[in-house]
C-alpha cells in the first residue's frame, strides 16, 4: 500500500505534461483544426524551458522556472502560427504541416543547441522546479488549472460555444456571424502555447537538460489522449492520466523484486500498447468534431 | 456568363496581358506539380541559406559541402574523391524506399506515418535471417532481405486493417507502432546470445549485400546491391500503380472513396493492401540498412529517422515511383553532407531544418495555387464587367 501511495507524486509527474499538451489539442481539434504538431511544439517548449532556466537560474533563483515556464508557452505559440496560418488561412492539409513542424522541431532546437552551447543539447541546469508537499511538482496544479479552464470556456462562455461551432459546421458557424478563421486561428495558437507549456513541465520536472530525446512520444500520446477521451476534457483527462500513469509505471516497475525477470522494454512498451489498444477499442469517428481536419472553404454549404 | 466561360478556357491571350503578367513567372511553377516541388525546394534552400546566415556563419561552406556531396569535389583542398558520391548513392537508397512506402500508402489517400516502424521491423527480422538461416551464398541474403519485406508487411498491413475493421486513425496507431516496434527489436536483438546492450555478433558474409565491383568503382564506399533492390521498387511502384487493377483500386479510393465504392471497389482490401505494401517497400530500407552498411546487428539506441524523413521525400516526389526517386536522391544528398557541414562550421541539424521547411512548404502549395486561382478568378470578373458594360453600351448606341 505504501508503494502505491508512493508512486502517486510520479503519475501526477508524468500524467501532467501530457494533461496539458491534451488540452491543448483538444481545443484545436474542436474547432476544427487537428493538431498532430503537439510533440513538435512540446519539443520547442522543452527547448526553450531549458535554455532558459540554465541561463536565468544563477540570477532569479525560484523566479526562474516560472519566467521558463511563460517564454516556453510563448514560443509553442510562435511555431503554431505556422500551422495556423496553413492550414486556416491557406485550406492545406493539417496533417502534413502538422508533420512539417514536427520535423522541424527535430532539426531546429539541436542546431540552436550548437550555436548557443558548441553541443548536441542544452547544458544542464542545477536545479529544475522544486516538489511541494507530498513529493508533488506543481506543475500538476497547473494541470488542474489548465483542466478546468479549458473546461469553463469551452462549455460555460459564449467564446466556447462559438469555437465548437466552428468544428462542428462552420459553414453554420459563419452564417451566425461567427468569425470561424478568427476562432480558428485562437484555438490553434492556444493549443501552441498550452503544447509549450507542456513541453516546458516535462524537461523542468522530469530531467535536467533538453536532448534529442526528451520529448520521446509524449505528444503523440497526448494526440491520442484527444481522441481516447471522445472530445471532452472530462474524458480527455481520464485518458490522460491512465497513460501518464502507464508512463509511470514502466518506470517504476523495472525496480520491483518480483517483476526483474522481465526487460525493462516490456515495461517501456506498455504506454504505447495500452494507447493502441484503447484506440482500436474505442475508435469510430462518430465522437469527433464533424469538421475536423477539413479546410473551412467560406464558398461550400 | 458564356462569355466568362469561354475566357476561362482559352488561353486568351488578352487575359494574360491585362493583369495576369506579374503572376505569370508564378503559373510556370504552378502549372505542374513536379514544378512545384522544383520550387518548394528553392525555398528550403534560400530559407536554410538565410537561417546560416541569421546565426553569424558562412552559407558557402553548407554548398561546398553539398557540392563534395554530390561530386566528389574538396573545394577547400582541391582533392576528389569519388568515394563521396558511392556514400551519396548508398544513404540514398533506404530514402527512397521509406519515401516509396508512404507515397504508396498516400496514393491510396492513407497517411502512413508508420514508415519507421516497418523499417525497424525489416532491419530486425534482417538480422535475425542473417545470424540464424543456413549460411548458404545468395540464397541466404535473398532470403533475408525477401523475410525483411514480407515481416514489415505484416506490421503494415495491420494498420489497414485496424483502419478498415475499427476505422481507427492510422496516424495514431502507426505512431505508436513506431514505438512499439522500436522496444521489442532492442529486446528481441539483446536476447540473441552473444549479443551486448548496442551490437550482435558478427553476420556472416553470405548474408550481406556487399558488392565488391561497386565498393571498387568507388573507392571503397558503402555501396551495395541494395541500390539496384531501390531502382527495381522505383520501377515496381510505377508498375503496381499505372498498370495494375490493384493500382488503379487504389488510386481510386485514395482520390474518392464514396465513387470508389459506389462503382465496386472494395475500400476495405484497398486499405489493407496498401499499407501492406508500403511495409513492404520500408521493410527492404531496413533490410538494406541492416545487410549493407554494418558488419553486425544493431540494438537501436533510438530511430534512424529514415521513416520520417521517407515523408519529405514522398510529399516532394509527388508520390510517383520516379518523383520519389529523384526526390529520395535529393534528401540523401542533404543526409550525406551533414558532417561535411559539421567539419566546416555549420551544424548539420540545418539539413534537418531544410527537410521540415521544405514539408511546411508543400503544404502550403494548395494554398498557392487557390490564392493563383483567386487572383485569375478576379482578373476575369473584371473582364467579364468590362465586357458586359461595353455590350451594353453597344445595344444602348444601336
Amino acid at each position: 500500500m505504501r508503494d502505491v501511495l508512493l508512486v502517486i507524486p510520479s503519475i501526477l509527474m508524468m500524467a501532467a505534461p501530457i494533461l496539458i499538451a491534451a488540452m491543448g489539442g483538444l481545443v484545436s481539434e474542436r474547432s476544427g483544426i487537428v493538431n498532430i504538431a503537439l510533440e513538435g511544439l512540446m519539443g520547442i517548449g522543452a527547448f526553450t524551458a531549458a535554455t532558459a532556466h540554465y541561463f536565468m537560474e544563477g540570477s532569479l533563483g525560484g523566479a526562474s522556472v516560472w519566467v521558463a515556464l511563460i517564454l516556453a508557452a510563448m514560443a509553442g505559440l510562435t511555431v503554431s502560427l505556422i500551422h495556423a496560418f496553413a492550414s486556416v488561412s491557406l485550406g492545406a492539409d493539417q496533417v502534413i504541416s502538422g508533420t512539417g513542424i514536427n520535423l522541424l522541431a527535430i532539426g531546429v532546437p539541436v542546431f540552436l543547441a550548437q550555436i548557443i552551447f558548441k553541443m548536441e543539447r542544452t547544458q544542464p541546469f542545477r536545479i529544475g522546479m522544486m516538489p511541494g508537499p507530498g513529493g508533488v511538482y506543481p506543475t500538476a496544479y497547473i494541470a488542474l488549472a489548465v483542466v478546468l479552464a479549458t473546461w469553463y470556456v469551452l462549455y460555460k462562455r459564449p467564446v466556447g460555444l462559438r469555437l465548437r461551432a466552428c468544428g462542428e459546421h462552420p459553414q453554420a458557424a459563419a452564417g451566425a456571424g461567427i468569425d470561424v478563421v478568427a476562432m480558428r486561428y485562437a484555438a490553434v495558437m492556444a493549443s501552441g502555447a498550452l503544447a509549450g507549456l507542456a513541453g516546458a513541465c516535462l524537461v523542468l520536472t522530469q530531467t535536467i537538460q533538453y536532448t534529442q530525446h526528451t520529448i520521446n512520444g509524449a505528444g503523440f500520446i497526448a494526440l491520442a489522449a484527444v481522441s481516447f477521451g471522445r472530445w471532452t476534457p472530462k474524458g480527455v483527462t481520464g485518458s490522460s492520466i491512465l497513460f501518464g500513469t502507464a508512463v509511470a509505471l514502466a518506470i517504476y516497475m523495472v525496480n520491483v523484486e518480483s517483476l526483474r525477470g522481465l526487460p525493462p522494454e516490456f515495461f517501456s512498451v506498455l504506454p504505447y500498447l495500452i494507447t493502441l489498444g484503447t484506440l482500436v477499442a474505442f475508435s469510430g469517428k462518430d465522437w469527433a468534431p464533424r469538421a475536423a481536419g477539413k479546410p473551412f472553404d467560406k464558398g461550400r454549404s | 456568363m458564356a462569355r466568362i466561360d469561354r475566357a476561362a478556357r482559352g488561353p486568351d491571350s488578352a487575359v494574360r496581358s491585362r493583369s495576369l503578367d506579374a503572376f505569370h513567372f508564378l503559373d510556370i511553377f504552378a502549372a505542374s506539380d513536379a514544378r512545384m516541388s522544383v520550387l518548394v525546394v528553392l525555398l528550403g534552400f534560400l530559407a536554410g541559406t538565410l537561417i546560416i546566415l541569421a546565426v553569424g556563419r558562412n552559407p558557402g561552406g553548407m554548398f561546398a559541402a553539398l557540392l563534395q556531396a554530390m561530386t566528389g569535389w574538396d573545394l577547400t583542398r582541391g582533392v576528389w574523391n569519388i568515394r563521396y558520391v558511392g556514400e551519396w548513392l548508398a544513404i540514398s537508397t533506404p530514402l527512397i524506399l521509406t519515401g516509396l512506402s508512404m507515397g504508396f500508402a498516400a496514393r491510396a489517400g492513407l497517411f502512413n506515418i508508420g514508415a519507421e516502424g516497418q523499417y525497424i521491423v525489416g532491419l530486425t527480422i534482417a538480422q535475425f535471417a542473417a545470424l540464424y538461416l543456413p549460411q548458404i551464398p545468395v540464397v541466404q541474403v535473398v532470403l533475408a532481405v525477401a523475410l525483411a519485406a514480407a515481416g514489415a508487411a505484416v506490421w503494415g498491413g495491420i494498420v489497414g486493417w485496424l483502419k478498415a475493421r475499427f476505422n481507427a486513425s492510422e496516424v495514431v496507431a502507426t505512431i505508436m507502432l513506431n514505438y512499439i516496434a522500436f522496444f521489442l527489436s532492442r529486446w528481441v536483438t539483446m536476447a540473441i546470445p552473444g549479443a551486448n546492450t548496442y551490437k550482435t555478433p558478427n553476420l556472416p558474409q553470405s548474408a550481406q549485400l556487399d558488392a565488391g565491383f561497386l565498393q571498387r568503382l568507388t573507392n571503397g564506399s558503402n555501396l551495395n546491391y541494395g541500390f539496384f533492390i531501390a531502382i527495381a521498387s522505383v520501377i515496381a511502384f510505377w508498375w503496381i500503380m499505372e498498370h495494375t487493377r490493384t493500382g488503379f483500386a487504389l488510386r481510386a479510393t485514395g482520390m474518392n472513396r464514396d465513387a470508389a465504392l459506389a462503382s465496386g471497389i472494395k475500400a476495405e482490401r484497398s486499405a489493407v493492401t496498401s499499407m501492406a505494401i508500403a511495409g513492404a517497400f520500408a521493410g527492404l530500407a531496413g533490410a538494406i540498412v541492416a545487410l549493407g552498411s554494418f558488419g553486425y546487428g544493431r540494438v537501436l539506441s533510438g530511430f534512424d529517422n529514415y521513416g520520417f524523413n521517407g515523408i519529405a521525400v514522398a510529399l516532394v516526389g509527388n508520390s510517383t515511383g520516379f518523383g520519389v526517386g529523384i526526390a529520395g536522391l535529393l534528401f540523401g544528398l542533404l543526409a550525406s553532407a551533414q558532417p561535411l557541414m559539421q567539419s566546416r562550421g555549420i551544424p548539420k541539424e540545418i539539413t534537418l531544418i531544410i527537410s521540415g521547411l521544405v514539408v511546411v512548404f508543400v503544404s502550403l502549395r494548395a494554398g498557392f495555387r487557390m490564392l493563383l486561382a483567386w487572383r485569375r478568378r478576379a482578373a476575369l470578373a473584371v473582364m467579364a464587367t468590362k465586357a458586359e458594360s461595353e455590350t451594353v453600351q453597344g445595344e444602348i448606341d444601336a
